[in-house]
């Protein structure tokens, strides 16, 4: 199947999200679409799917134009999508799941059970996708619930299969297994659009790329003319160097001990179990692993966010068997966390709020209780100057920044203080290159000034980049501790519970 | 290559079980069984009595010394829970041993409080299964709704209209069936409203339940005052259902006189649980409401349109309730009475809740509500040692014992209370 996008255009309010894009995926191809985060790759997807109405352009299959006013209406035509986040319901069979929508039913609507569970086979057989149609889905790891949106896709004969950042939750090894089952695909005449922000797998996989930047589709390439430097540069619109200037480390006394640490969740099942580990004062040792392995809950359990939790924390010279977040924050600990949007920012508040969150009630910014707004704001207007904040002025509310100036305001307030340690939790996902650039030379510079630092990423290039040691954890053990310079192969095996010889 | 590899050994995927829960039932059982057994009179007897109407046989008048009965009960109950304990241990379900436990302490506690007196056993289930019937009517309108991701907090004012409606057109058009019929209408016209607000205009839904209810109230209350209660004659005086007894099966000790004697409307919600409980489960339309209910935008993405799946399930929910309202006015009392159904609706919604969202479960805590009703009120007619303000608090009592306490941890419909919208 061939398809067609043409003079593609979307807004937004004032964002134009998709400006005059035209794209063309032949079939048998895997056409990729690399694009940074917020560049419209996302928009233009589903457009194509029927999420979403374009406010001009027109979509052609095979020649003819086609118009689509929801998802039945894509699948229809034999497009297929595989969603960044799995869209399964979770308490269903896997058979349930792929069948939903389009089930095989009996007289009065009665579900056929087993006929439904014997197509499933029957797909993955066909296509080499491994699973047991009866297993509910959210007993599976991640990388099968794709296969089952694979197959979702799949048995409604999709002709054309768009996936949508696939990779991100996966391990180096499913990925390969991914890249490898895409191709299969393509084999037998399907067409993939993959949909990217990293540029190894592109150039892996893809026959043709397309370029989006802000909106517009700025290069066509073929992979093996164009370079990964290239490639980076047409994303971003200028030229940038894809490693930091990391220097070197000299790490001193240990400064942030965890010792035997356990937690539990609501749920009563083991998230973290018996991890232990140092950070020394000037390095910076990443927890690498896969989404979803216990890296979040290790460093909420640090911070005194979690409820349930056993083991010893050594901030300094003090001991923490009960860790409280109050406590942390006086030893001197820095928290970037995770979600930003949720967790770091309260986006109602002004910038100027917000930079004194956690500091609110100390002499600096207040007496008697009563707060003193003239200091505050000075304070504010040097922070974000001095971060590089892009914002308009200290009083508009953190929710109108864009990731990046978001990042950079939690950055700011939690660098304000004299810290020991800082731990930061995917400091760089969803931002744009030049703000990725921008953490990470800070987080350097934190290292450098003698600050014991934690991070946690699951993007690999990330973790080379920046750790002095890297520590990896699987099934919310320490699957082991390497230093910085382990090939990535071994690394993508640790992320996958196997210990390296 | 993988002869050189080790696996990182699988993590034990669970934590240590706590005891705590066998050791409060074992505490609750000891504490409670001592306590009847001390108050159970040792001289007396208790009889209970098991006979209603005619029957294949006759099962004999039970009569135990008080004391006795009330020790043996209280050690089954016991026993019962220490059964649990190693099924907790090893997390398997305790649900068996709980409501033999239950049951037993039930059993222990009417050995006391009917000492020196006769207890109509099949009488009091008979009662029971009665004052269960709006509650189950109104558990299966919040199973429906919730399973579809709609709150329905409007039970109470779904059963009222439906109590209201059915009275009304009973009277004018004297014919109950007429009358059986715009029950259902009148809940499912409330239902549209909730469900318009809800699916459309993205409103809270607690807050659109709450509302409602107070509508329903204030609008049944002034119609009542204005019209019924001027001319009860003509606008409050529906026929009532006639009692069907099923040939042969009515005939059966205990069972027969409870379930099978009953009117058209007990034998509408037999049918209602058994439809619902496939419907959802065994069905395309269940399947859907379900995964609407769970993951939305699942549904959405696969072309199931969300909101309109939603909103008649929320109809279809609230008509279940309008039928249960019914029974009120056409099945029991006779007449409307302002406000009469009484806060059942909520108590329904706690039956939904305790039944952990399956039509089953919740049918099981109706029965249970019914009961704790049903044993107020022939405890008092038998007359008990107990002060009738103690035994009044008994159904309330019940229903916070049974969510706060024995639910344990429940797990909603995932997406239950929260608005769809589409993206843009």
């Amino acid at each position: 199947m061939q398809l067609q996008l043409r003079g593609m255009t979307k807004s937004f309010g004032d964002l134009v999200a998709n400006d005059d894009i035209s794209v063309t995926i032949e079939a048998g191809q895997i056409h990729a679409l690399l694009g940074e985060n917020g560049a419209g790759k996302s928009t233009l997807m589903n457009i194509l799917y029927g999420l979403l109405r374009p406010d001009s352009g027109e979509i052609l299959v095979d020649g003819s134009p086609v118009a689509f006013g929801s998802p039945a209406d894509a699948i229809k035509v034999g497009i297929g999508m595989v969603h960044q986040h799995f869209m399964l319901v979770p308490v269903f069979t896997v058979a349930q799941n792929v069948e939903l929508g389009d089930e095989r039913v009996g007289p009065l609507g009665f579900l056929r059970t087993s006929e439904a569970e014997e197509a499933v086979r029957e797909v993955s057989q066909r296509f080499g996708l491994e699973v047991d149609p009866a297993a509910i889905v959210e007993d599976l790891p991640v990388g099968i619930q794709q296969r089952v949106e694979i197959i979702k896709a799949l048995t409604r004969d999709a002709s054309c299969l768009i996936l949508d950042e696939p990779t991100a939750v996966l391990t180096p090894q499913e990925t390969d297994e991914l890249l490898a089952i895409i191709r299969g695909l393509r084999d037998s005449g399907k067409s993939i659009v993959l949909i990217t922000h990293k540029l190894r797998e592109v150039r892996e996989a893809a026959d043709v790329i397309t370029v989006i930047r802000r909106g517009r589709v700025v290069a066509t390439a073929i992979p093996p003319s164009t370079s990964e430097t290239e490639l980076a540069a047409l994303m971003v619109g200028r030229e940038v160097s894809l490693t930091v200037d990391r220097g070197t480390s000299s790490p001193e006394a240990q400064t942030l001990q965890v010792r035997g640490l356990t937690v539990y969740d609501a749920a009563d099942r083991v998230v973290v179990d018996d991890v232990s580990f140092d950070v020394r004062a000037g390095e910076i040792l990443c927890i690498a692993g896969v989404q979803g392995n216990g890296q979040t809950e290790l460093v909420e359990a640090i911070m005194g966010l979690q409820d349930r939790v056993v083991g010893e924390i050594h901030v300094g010279g003090t001991v923490t068997s009960h860790p409280e977040t109050r406590r942390m924050l006086a030893l001197g600990v820095g928290y970037v966390p995770e979600d930003r949007e949720e967790d770091g920012l309260v986006s109602t508040f002004s910038l100027a709020q917000n930079l004194v969150l956690d500091t609110i009630s100390t002499s600096r910014w207040s007496r008697y209780g009563i707060v003193d707004y003239a200091r505050i704001d000075a304070g504010a207007r040097e922070l974000l100057a001095q971060f590089d904040v892009r914002a308009r002025d200290a009083y508009v509310t953190a929710g109108t920044l864009s990731g990046g100036n978001k990042q950079k305001v939690v950055l700011a307030r939690e660098l304000s203080r004299d810290l020991t340690v800082l731990i930061a939790a995917q400091p760089t996902r969803g931002l744009d290159v030049g703000s990725i650039e921008f953490v990470h030379r800070r987080l350097i510079e934190v290292r450098d000034s003698g600050v014991a630092v934690l991070i946690v990423s699951t993007e690999l290039d990330e973790v080379c980049a920046l750790a002095d040691r890297i520590l990896v954890m699987y099934q919310g053990r320490v699957a082991g501790i390497v230093g910085r310079d382990s090939p990535r192969d071994d690394l993508g095996m640790l992320m996958a519970g196997v210990v390296p010889a | 290559m993988s002869a050189a590899m080790t696996a990182v050994p699988e993590a034990p995927a669970i934590a240590p079980v706590s005891p705590r829960r066998p050791l409060a039932m074992v505490a609750i059982a000891v504490f409670l069984g001592g306590l009847f057994t001390w108050l159970a009179p040792a001289g007396q007897v208790t009889t209970f009595i098991f006979n209603l109407g005619q029957q294949f046989f006759e099962i004999p008048d039970w009569s135990v010394n008080s004391r006795t009965a009330a020790a043996a009960f209280a050690l089954i109950a016991v026993l019962a829970a220490l059964a649990a304990w190693p099924l907790h241990m090893r997390r398997r379900s305790v649900l068996w041993p709980s409501a033999i436990m239950g049951a037993a302490l039930i059993m222990s506690f009417l050995s006391w409080v009917a000492s020196d007196e006769s207890l109509p056993v099949t009488g009091l289930l008979q009662g029971s299964l009665l004052l269960a019937v709006p509650l189950v009517f109104g558990a299966m309108a919040g199973v429906l709704c919730e399973r579809s991701g709609v709150i329905n907090i409007n039970i109470e004012g779904q059963l009222l209209a439906g109590a209201f409606m059915g009275a009304v057109i009973g009277s004018l058009t004297v014919n109950v069936y007429l009358g059986l019929l715009a029950a259902p209408l009148a809940g499912a016209l409330i239902g549209v409203l909730l469900a318009t607000f809800a699916t459309r205009y993205f409103v809270d839904q607690v807050v659109v339940g709450v509302v409602l209810n107070v509508l329903v109230i204030g609008l049944t209350g002034f119609l009542y005052s204005r019209f019924l209660s001027e001319d009860p004659d003509r606008w409050n005086n529906p026929p009532r259902l006639p009692n069907i007894t099923i040939p042969v099966l009515s005939e059966i000790p205990v069972v027969g006189p409870v379930m099978f004697e009953q009117n058209l409307i007990v034998y509408l919600m037999y049918v209602t649980v058994i439809l619902v409980q496939l419907g959802l489960f065994s069905t395309r339309w269940g399947l859907r409401v379900r995964a609407v209910g769970e993951h939305p935008d699942a549904a959405a993405s696969v072309g199931i349109r969300v909101n309109s799946v939603r909103f008649r399930t929320v109809v279809l929910g609230a008509a279940v309730a309008g039928l249960g309202g019914a029974f009120f006015t056409l099945g029991s009392v006779g007449a409307f009475g302002r406000e009469m159904t009484a806060g059942n609706g909520f108590i329904a919604l706690a039956a939904v809740i305790f039944g952990r969202w399956t039509p089953l479960g919740s049918l099981g805590a109706a029965l249970l509500f019914g009961f704790a009703y049903n044993l107020q009120n022939v405890l008092s007619i038998i007359g008990s040692p107990i002060p009738s303000q103690f035994l009044l608090m008994a159904p309330y009592l019940v229903t916070l014992i049974a969510v706060v306490g024995l639910v344990g941890k429940v797990r909603a419909p995932a997406a239950d209370g929260i608005p769809f919208r589409k993206s843009a």
